[in-house]
């Protein structure tokens, strides 16, 4: 005798109740009610079960339990899974080539043209010694300990998809700042993006493409680290003097001589703060994507926590860490400099 | 005289939502006070009537608000208008399409900005140059060209320093030389010296007058102080709550102020350095008698001077070094005053 029995009854529903079948197989709590051979508990007002799919069900077998819905959902997913793979996997196969032949480029320099390699880009971006001197130290620190090649592979990740994500953040930016319906869309999906746990995209992430294809890591750690570079370009861009733009215009510049004229160069400064930004977080997300094959310094990390060794966790986090200055450093150097030349 | 270079009729500006509705209401006679409370709208200007003639400088006057900036934007369609037309070189801007307007910004009309707005990330000499960049010409060549313009407004050796390394004052020469690298027949300065301090504005002012001696540009030029209206004017426009209240020769006004708002303006003003003999002389053949020759575009301060503060003396007023009036010390005294609005007007010079 269940709760809401009384309520189709009254409805006269019960016939239609009825017609659902055979309720589907047993609860959890049944089955447990069953096994400890207690009855269900006598039901009264006070100790009214919430009307909730489940308990509904067991009054009136038309209704679905919590169960069938999730299986609904996966079916659903599971149903669009094919044509959504099938948009999805040619437009992203790219991003598997570049993260492979990126690795595979990072991985075949030697060493010593690798270093030099970062030491010079560590001067173009920032034209200081000391921070050359700090990338140097870096290197040589994680290469005497070995851990030189798993945190050129996170490098190599890192780098690539900084990359795709300015390309994509840019233009996305750009187009939100001229736009205030764009914009207005745009600003809750990437609110998303930043609050949803990883974990939480990463599960359709796995369905859509195998575990053993680099751009499943990949697309994970752009959706993430994509976000603030496309708020900043949207901001920078808002942000540029109107009078400066008014200028622009009454000296009639098209808007496409304003754009690359006037407004990124303006707005480069913040810009470059959400380049920053985006390096830090898919350095944060390429160690959670080691759950899902990306190789380098988080799978050390994973490896030291599923075998509970303490100091292989424990310093190849310290290398990450080391890598996280290294790379906010340098960034944050040129934007300094950026900024220096955009003094008003 | 010539037909005007620049010419707006009947010009109406409302800013809201329904523009056209408002416009009825206006036309109608509905004040702007009454417009925005009734119907949300700003009356930013109405019924204006102005023809700037070239190789001159307009002055639009005005106080905070009363339209100015709004005025100006027109006249390159950085706001469209309401209603009403405005004639350039005898074309009609506003049936413009986008081709046609941007050839207009980039070979008509060049602008000078209250707060400078200069590229921060280009140095002098490449902001001077901008023009030449927008229209796509050789900029290697522009450039060599205005380095003659930056020596011109007195920045010679500063080609390669950034705008943030200048004072306001030498922002806004770089301002003028950006708009004179253009080589556009019109300049519209909008509060150009505004942001300057008094001396650097009175060398400024200077400094523009030297340039148009020579260059004879139609300029527009806003400003919301008198002295400088006075001393740059050649037709001088009163703008009060997006209304022209009065407008013509500069002297003329300030002799026959034709409106309490205008009369308020003039009564701060030193007239003895702005009046010239021209405006207060009596027209005459000369008088070989006189105690001294003046010219007709000396002020009355100098005048005041020669005389040593005697009342008694008469000048005989020449222009081109031929005699055209006379000047009586006792005459000139009387044009020290103040004037009053309308009522009694006096006599016209
Ligand atoms: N975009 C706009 N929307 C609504 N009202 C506006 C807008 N621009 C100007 N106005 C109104 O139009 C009137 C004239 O403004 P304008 O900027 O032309 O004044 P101004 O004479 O240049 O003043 P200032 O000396 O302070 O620069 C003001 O009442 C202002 O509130
Ligand atoms: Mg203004």
């Amino acid at each position: 005798m269940a709760f809401y029995d009384g309520v189709f009854n009254a409805l006269g529903l019960r016939d239609w109740c009825d017609a659902g079948g055979d309720g589907g197989p047993l609860t959890m709590a049944e089955l447990l009610a069953q096994a400890n051979n207690t009855d269900v508990e006598e039901a009264s007002f006070w100790n009214m079960p919430f009307p909730s799919l489940d308990n509904l069900n067991d009054a009136c077998a038309s209704f679905g339990r919590s169960r069938d819905m999730t299986d609904a959902v996966e079916n659903g997913f599971l149903a669009i899974k094919g044509a959504l793979k099938a948009v999805l996997d040619p437009i992203t196969q790219p991003l598997s080539w570049a993260l492979d032949g990126s690795m595979a480029l990072f991985e075949a320099t030697p060493w010593y043209i690798l270093i030099s390699l970062m030491m010079a880009l560590a001067y173009y971006a920032s034209r200081s010694w000391k921070i050359v001197g700090m990338v140097a130290a870096t290197f040589l620190f994680m290469a005497f300990i070995d851990h030189y090649l798993a945190a050129v592979q996170t490098l190599s990740i890192i780098f690539v998809c900084t990359t795709v994500s300015v390309l994509i953040g840019v233009p996305v930016g750009i187009l939100m700042s001229k736009n205030d319906t764009t914009q207005r869309f745009a600003v809750p999906v990437l609110d998303m993006l930043q609050t949803l746990p990883t974990f939480v995209y990463l599960v359709p992430l796995i369905y859509l493409f195998s575990v053993t294809e680099s751009k499943l890591y990949g697309i994970a750690i752009i959706l993430y680290a994509v976000v603030p570079i496309i708020r900043l370009t949207d901001l920078g861009i808002r942000l540029v003097d109107q009078d400066v733009v008014e200028a622009a215009d009454a000296f009639g510049m098209s808007s496409r001589q304003k754009l690359l004229g006037v407004e990124i160069p303006l707005a480069l400064p913040n810009i470059m703060a959400g380049l920053n930004q985006t390096i830090m977080m898919s350095l944060a997300m390429v160690v959670i994507a080691s759950l899902v094959s990306a190789p380098g310094l988080g799978v050390l990390v994973l490896s030291g926590i599923r075998s509970l060794e303490l100091g292989v966790g424990l310093v190849s986090g310290f290398c990450i860490v080391l890598l996280a200055i290294m790379l906010d450093r340098v960034s944050k150097a040129a934007l300094e400099r950026v900024n220096v030349s955009h003094k008003r | 005289m010539s037909d005007p270079k620049i010419s707006i009729r009947n010009l109406y500006k409302i800013f809201g939502d329904a523009p056209e509705d408002a416009l009825t209401h206006v036309k109608n006679g509905m004040g702007k006070p009454e417009l925005l409370e009734k119907h949300g709208h700003v009356l930013g200007l109405q019924d204006i009537n102005v023809d700037m003639q070239a190789g001159e400088i307009t002055v639009i006057m005005g106080l905070s608000g009363s339209g100015k900036s709004t005025l100006i934007r027109h006249l390159n369609r950085l706001i469209e208008p309401t209603d009403g037309e405005v004639v350039v070189n005898g074309e009609d801007v506003l049936a413009y399409d986008e081709d046609q307007l941007r050839g207009l910004r980039r070979n008509i009309m060049s602008m000078v900005f209250q707060k400078f707005a200069l590229l921060p990330h280009k140095t002098v000499l490449q902001n001077t140059s901008m023009s030449a960049g927008i229209r796509g010409e050789n900029v290697a060549e522009a450039e060599k060209r205005n380095r003659g313009w930056l020596d011109r407004v007195g920045l010679a050796g500063y080609e390669d320093h950034y705008p943030h390394q200048l004072s306001g004052g030498m922002q806004q020469r770089v301002g003028i030389a950006r708009a004179l690298g253009s080589d556009s027949e019109i300049m519209l300065m909008d509060e150009a010296f505004s942001a300057l301090d008094p001396l650097i504005r009175t060398d400024m002012q200077d400094l523009l007058l030297e340039l148009q001696k020579e260059l004879h540009k139609t300029i527009v030029f806003i400003t919301h102080d008198l002295d400088e209206a006075l001393k740059l004017a050649d037709h001088l426009v009163i703008l009060k709550d997006g209304r022209v209240v009065q407008q013509g020769d500069p002297q003329h006004i300030l002799l026959n102020p034709s409106d309490p708002y205008i009369e308020e303006f003039v009564s701060d003003i030193n007239c003895a350095r702005v009046l010239r003999c021209c405006s207060v002389m009596t027209r005459n053949d000369g008088n070989p008698e006189a105690d001294g020759v003046i010219d007709v575009n000396d002020n009355l301060e100098s005048v005041i001077t020669l005389s040593g503060g005697d009342t008694s003396k008469t000048y005989q007023v020449n222009e081109d070094g031929a005699p055209v009036g006379t000047l009586a010390m006792k005459d000139l005294m009387v044009w020290l005053v103040p004037r009053v609005a309308s009522g009694e007007v006096k006599p016209d010079a």
